[in-house]
């Protein structure tokens, strides 16, 4: 009844591929392991024969420029996401999401891809990909693919990958250009389950004054994470200004379907912090669009 | 090779504290097992074993990881740091050099119980390798995931600062600013190192877990998980066959009692069939196994049936006439009165009259050390067990009765306790593991999961409690009612003293002259209730001065008028019916705490002022004052005996049976007895909680400690002092008054004999050089008979300052100052710790913590769904000692451990309302339900405020 009889580091797609499919099963991928493992421990997950731990890939380890993306290898370190340069740059609402995942000891070992596996509707380092409008890429023994972020979610805790045969490389967020910027914010309940009960990221791009264009995402607002695109629709082409914020607000009722859930929050109180998160960090990533660079 | 383990054939290479091993795989294993029980440095800690704490951190190739989940193959190749390998190398072969982090954490009183520190040292490693200039700012982010339940956070942050600044500077780490007590003696009143610290930063201090016995038996126990119903059967055939299952005993196997508990025996050691499940924790069979998870195994194939029973969930149904018997006795514990004064025509004297009613949840300990028991049978028939337990004496009779042996046959010895604060009083596996060892005749431990502890030991209790508080016009409070519910859960435990204390002071720390209050103790099915720092007067205070409050709003008076006012003082008499004939310092309480909130919050601190540049967030100060007993009282016998011993070394040792928990008591002891005998602190040590080797100190409850067996210690110690003295004066044939002590020595006449030569003459006389002596606190009356009810009261005020976000209820404690008299500080460096402490655990229990029971059954099962304050909640304290002697405590000394925490709650309580006007009724702070008021009230801030 051990967690797990056997444990493997691969060190190359190849050879982690190869042990998923010719591992006594149940054979699992395991980055950090500081979701998975719990699971099994406190028995959500039943145990699994063989772990396979894919932090010694060197491929899932990148953290680079590539052509017009920038790449986050499924293994990187969540410390070092939050830490890097370049994220802050490219991709600041994943750094300020990745800032806030548990405490340095867990962000030293937990991973993005861990974090998009576990499929959580409001994993901090998931929402911020969502606004970028990243895209997951996915190997696995015949091909690989490319997959925008959203369709790896398929309910709460439920991943479109497939276990046993998928494994996460990395995802590719489109670098940022001038007048673009991203920004991310929760807000947590100071009791119980140390969840956000509402956590959002925004991407704009401006110019001038006039928002061209937006991506807004949100958890939980559902099963999955989601993008608000009835008001991301609204505010392209619409002056940045009170009336146009307080518009947005308004839409909000009708935009998403907020859960009730008990010792957490209830929606209607998930609506009212949902517009305030959304002014304030709409008016950070705002402010970042416009900065000189 | 760890026997009982699976050998898979992999092998794992990791250099730890900079030696290699090779080792064996074994499947499942985590780095810290690896660490701490192939290795044995067991300086790493285990606490809630779901990455929730930081109790485990350790370094691995420079980074901080928890250890608790953490695949011991994934170090494979890795460098581990753990807390043993901090110190250096000294000149010496055996000597080691302590690094800055564990100088500083000793010298700033970081240390309390010990139980966290490794893991904050190994935290604040990890900051310092990559930053060796922190900012307090980079030390929360850093340690964010540490916990501290003695709430250390604010000597933590200190401690760091200094060993970071040791670190750049090359100089020795500076030691830390803390007044000494206003007339300290010699030794007591000063700054002193506690004499644990040292092994608590090195990772050398035993907890229980961290013991191991050849051929030593893993237990479990098998819990109904169903909190009311009937066994109607336990089937244990599957469960038997296990390989490696030693034994299973359920119910018929009891050899004594049935049943355990601390006043009242109705705590079921175990649950037979046909017999009555009570409460979810309620132990049905008891398993021991050659290794944890064989006993784990063996546990889940244990097959339990029941017939379910409808529950009871709180108390005021639990009191309805058609409500099931969770006893078949009833439901009422006690119903617990007090009066004075006609309250009719209190309530006619006065001019307005208020009423309100209040609601705390239960609240759990969340001691960071889970509870661990391990029996060890002896081979002449005796039993012993290692246990940290708050109740040694009590231990080892309620031991004794269920294996149906004499008490002499047990001897319990205490290890380190890993934090109590009331929750470690009452048996949690000493018996199961002393049945399960009688039978084996082998070692056997008992570990609680953390799981398995929030689901047992006894809860803070969940209280309704309505006021009625009546006051003339100038603000004199003319009567007080109130009518409490406690809900005791599924046993007795400490009930009926813990609700008594919450009714007594009921009205708060004022003088009333017509005072009604009732008390009803329930049984329900939700965990037992019983000790708990504050013991039933935190949550009385939290109603009584919301009540304060509201009724200076009414009079149109300042908060800190109405109270000073009224409050305490000598000559008053209590709601009991007690004058207080000395050591009532609340009117310097209040006087110190009122000018220092107006010197930082202007002169109109209770009005709302909103933050530059962020409307939404708005910020004021509350007020709150409390009282609380010192010692058992109520006409209960309270003694402590202690004995002091010179040694052919010279060195002195203190015994008593008292418990430390963290909260200093052998620093306290070894001050006293140094005091006494006119020696350095470090020629004394203290040996505790062995009921073979010490006298009995009474339960480590109540606030007594140090008043009651820290004059044990200083009567013993003076004795000691005089022995010696009588002795020498007949060896040297010298008037006794040409006697006295000096460091290492006696002074006789013209003669320097020191210690050792003192030890060897009389010894060799036959003179032994030791004295025992009982002492007992100043007889106290029963509740309702007037007279003194407890021999000696603390008292405190506190103000907050918070800060509420208008747009999201959010609320933060932004500064609390604490002013606490405590009669003399007798050691103000630890004193300054529970101060600290309690202030943080006052803020977890009004702000993050709620112990969720639905139906019986426990929602905040694990450390994750339970928030305890960690270093982020911190805020700025200030802190004032005040010291109006006690006639009879040590040196003036009265309880601290409990005063400190009472007046947090509705000062934080108090400030959110005079912030944005929302009035706070229920436990814990609800955001969403303060966003909810401000709307209600109109309010609210456009949310684009700040475009």
């Amino acid at each position: 009844m051990s967690l797990w009889k056997e444990y493997y580091f691969p060190s190359t797609l190849k050879q982690a591929l190869q042990l998923l499919s010719e591992s006594p099963q149940p054979a699992r991928i395991i980055a950090g392991g500081t979701d998975l493992l719990l699971d099994i421990q406190q028995g959500r997950q039943a145990p699994v024969h063989t772990l396979i731990d894919v932090t010694r890939i060197q491929e899932l380890n990148r953290l680079e420029v590539d052509g017009d993306y920038l790449f986050v290898g499924a293994a990187v370190p969540i410390h070092c996401i939050a830490d890097s340069p370049l994220v802050k740059f490219h991709a600041r609402a994943l750094a300020e999401g990745c800032s806030m995942i548990g405490g340095p000891q867990v962000r030293n070992v937990a991973t993005l891809g861990g974090n998009v596996a576990h499929a959580l509707p409001a994993a901090d380092g998931t929402i911020g990909l969502v606004a970028l409008d990243a895209l997951a890429e996915i190997i696995d023994a015949e091909d690989s693919r490319l997959v925008p972020i959203l369709d790896l979610f398929q309910g709460p805790g439920r991943s479109s990958l497939m276990l046993g045969k998928d494994i996460l490389v990395g995802f590719r967020i489109p670098l940022r250009h001038f007048g673009q910027a991203s920004s991310f914010q929760r807000i947590m309940r100071p009791q119980g389950v140390a969840l956000p009960i509402l956590n959002m990221a925004v991407w704009i791009e401006r110019e001038g004054t006039t928002i061209t264009q937006t991506r807004i995402a949100v958890g939980p607002s559902g099963p999955k994470p989601q993008r608000a695109s009835t008001i991301e629709t609204f505010l392209a082409g619409k002056p940045w200004n009170r009336e146009t914020i307080s518009e947005a607000i308004q839409l909000m009722r009708q935009t998403f379907s907020f859960r009730t859930s008990p010792y957490r929050a209830t929606a209607e109180y998930r609506l009212q912090v949902c517009k305030q998160l959304f002014v304030e960090v709409f008016s950070v990533a705002w402010e970042r669009a416009g900065e000189e660079w | 090779m760890v026997e009982g383990m699976n050998f898979n054939g992999q092998w794992i290479d990791i250099n730890v504290n900079g030696i290699d091993y090779h080792l064996p795989e074994i499947p499942g294993e985590m780095l810290s097992d690896l660490l701490r029980y192939r290795l044995g440095l067991t300086g790493t800690k285990i606490g809630c074993n779901e990455a929730e704490c930081g109790a485990c951190t350790v370094l691995l190739n420079g980074k901080a990881i928890l250890s608790c989940s953490f695949p011991a193959k994934r170090a494979h190749g890795c460098e581990i740091i753990t807390i043993e390998g901090l110190a250096s190398p000294g000149e010496k072969p055996d000597e080691r050099i302590l690094h800055p982090l564990q100088q500083a954490f000793v010298l700033y009183g970081a240390v309390q119980c010990g139980f966290c520190i490794p893991g904050q040292i190994m935290a604040a490693y990890g900051l310092l390798v990559n930053n060796n200039h922190p900012t307090a700012e980079d030390i929360r982010y850093a340690l964010k995931d540490n916990l501290c339940r003695c709430g250390g956070y604010t000597a933590i942050i200190r401690a760091i600062l200094a060993a970071a600044k040791a670190i750049r500077t090359g100089k020795p780490v500076e030691p830390p600013e803390v007044p000494e007590a206003v007339k300290a003696h010699e030794v007591v009143g000063r700054i002193h190192i506690r004499p644990d610290g040292i092994q608590k930063v090195t990772g050398t201090a035993r907890y229980a877990d961290d013991l191991t016995f050849d051929g030593m038996l893993h237990a479990r126990v098998k819990r109904a998980m169903i909190p009311s119903g009937i066994v109607m059967d336990i089937n244990l055939s599957k469960a038997e066959k296990i390989p490696g299952v030693v034994a299973i005993l359920t119910a018929e196997d009891l050899p004594g009692e049935k049943n355990h508990g601390l006043v009242i025996q109705d705590w079921p050691i175990l649950v037979g069939v046909g017999e009555r499940v009570r409460t979810a924790g309620d132990a049905v069979a008891i398993i021991a196994a050659e290794t944890r998870e064989i006993a784990t195994r063996a546990m889940n194939e244990i097959e339990v049936s029941y017939h379910v029973l409808p529950v009871v969930s709180d108390p005021v149904q639990a009191r309805a006439e058609d409500a099931p018997r969770v006893h078949e006795k009833g439901n009422l514990l006690k119903h617990i009165k007090v009066r004075k004064g006609d309250i009719n025509e209190g309530f006619l004297k006065a001019d307005i009259i208020l009423e309100d009613t209040f609601y705390t949840p239960m609240y759990e300990h969340a001691f960071i050390e889970p509870e661990c028991s391990v029996a060890k049978p002896l081979p002449d028939g005796r039993m012993e067990i290692y246990v940290g337990s708050q109740i040694p004496y009590s231990d080892r009779s309620q031991v004794a009765r269920a294996l149906g042996v004499p008490d002499e046959q047990v001897r319990v010895i205490g290890m380190t306790i890993g934090g109590g604060f009331g929750g470690k009083e009452d048996i949690a596996g000493q018996i199961h593991a002393a049945l399960l060892a009688q039978r084996t005749r082998r070692p056997v431990k008992l570990l609680f999961d953390r799981h398995e502890s929030m689901l047992v030991h006894p809860k803070r209790h969940a209280t309704q409690i309505k006021v009625k508080v009546g006051v003339r016009r100038d603000g004199t409070l003319m009567a007080m009612q109130t009518e409490l519910y406690g809900d005791t859960g599924a046993y007795a435990s400490l009930g009926e003293k813990v609700m008594t204390r919450a009714t007594t002071h009921s009205s708060g720390p004022y003088e009333v002259p017509s005072v009604r209050a009732d008390c009803y103790a329930m049984y329900t099915n939700n965990p037992p209730a019983g000790a708990f720092r504050g013991f039933g007067v935190l949550q009385s205070a939290f109603a009584v001065e919301s009540m304060m409050d509201r009724l200076a709003e009414a009079l149109g008076m300042d908060p800190v008028e109405l109270r000073r006012k009224n409050a305490l003082r000598v000559g008053s008499v209590t709601s009991t019916g007690q004058v207080l004939k000395d050591s009532a310092g609340l009117q310097e309480c209040i006087d110190k705490v009122e000018a220092e909130m107006r010197r930082i919050g202007g002169s109109d601190p209770f009005s709302p002022k909103m933050v530059d540049g962020a409307p939404h967030l708005v910020r004021s100060w509350g007020f709150a004052t409390a009282y609380k007993n010192t010692g058992l009282g109520g006409g209960a016998p309270d003694k402590a005996g202690a004995q002091v011993e010179l040694y052919p070394d010279g060195t002195f040792e203190v015994r008593t049976a008292s418990a430390e928990l963290g909260q200093g008591l052998p620093a306290v002891l070894q001050m006293i007895a140094s005091q006494e005998l006119m020696q350095s602190p470090q020629r004394v040590r203290v040996l505790l909680s062995d009921t073979d080797l010490t006298p009995d100190g009474g339960p480590t409850t109540a606030s007594r400690q140090t008043y009651v067996t820290g004059n044990a210690v200083r009567y013993a110690a003076h004795a000691l002092g005089e022995l010696i003295i009588g002795f020498l004066s007949e060896h040297y044939d010298i008037s006794p008054e040409r006697i006295r002590f000096e460091e290492g020595l006696a002074v006789v006449g013209d003669e320097r004999v020191t210690l050792e030569k003192i030890a060897d003459l009389m010894i060799r006389e036959g003179r032994s050089p030791v004295t025992t002596y009982t002492y007992y606190a100043p007889e106290t009356r029963p509740l309702g008979e007037d007279g003194d009810m407890h021999f000696a009261y603390s008292f405190a005020a506190q103000a907050v300052e918070v800060e509420v976000n208008r747009l999201t209820g959010e609320v933060r404690v932004i500064r609390v100052i604490t002013a606490n008299d405590v009669g003399f500080a007798v050691n103000p460096l630890g004193l300054q710790g529970q101060i600290e402490g309690g202030v943080m655990m006052g803020i977890g229990h009004a702000l993050t913590e709620a112990f969720w029971v639905e139906e019986g059954k426990v929602v905040t099962d694990r450390f994750s769904k339970y928030r305890i304050p960690s270093i982020i909640h911190t805020p700025e304290i200030h802190s004032f000692v005040v010291e109006h002697p006690t006639s009879e405590g040590p040196y003036g000394a009265k309880g601290v451990g409990e005063i400190v925490i009472i007046p947090t709650v509705p000062a934080i309580t108090n400030a959110i309302y005079h912030a944005v006007g929302v009035r706070v009724n229920r436990l814990p702070v609800d955001q969403e339900w303060i966003l909810h008021e401000i709307k209600k009230s109109g309010v609210v801030p456009d949310k684009t405020i700040f475009l």
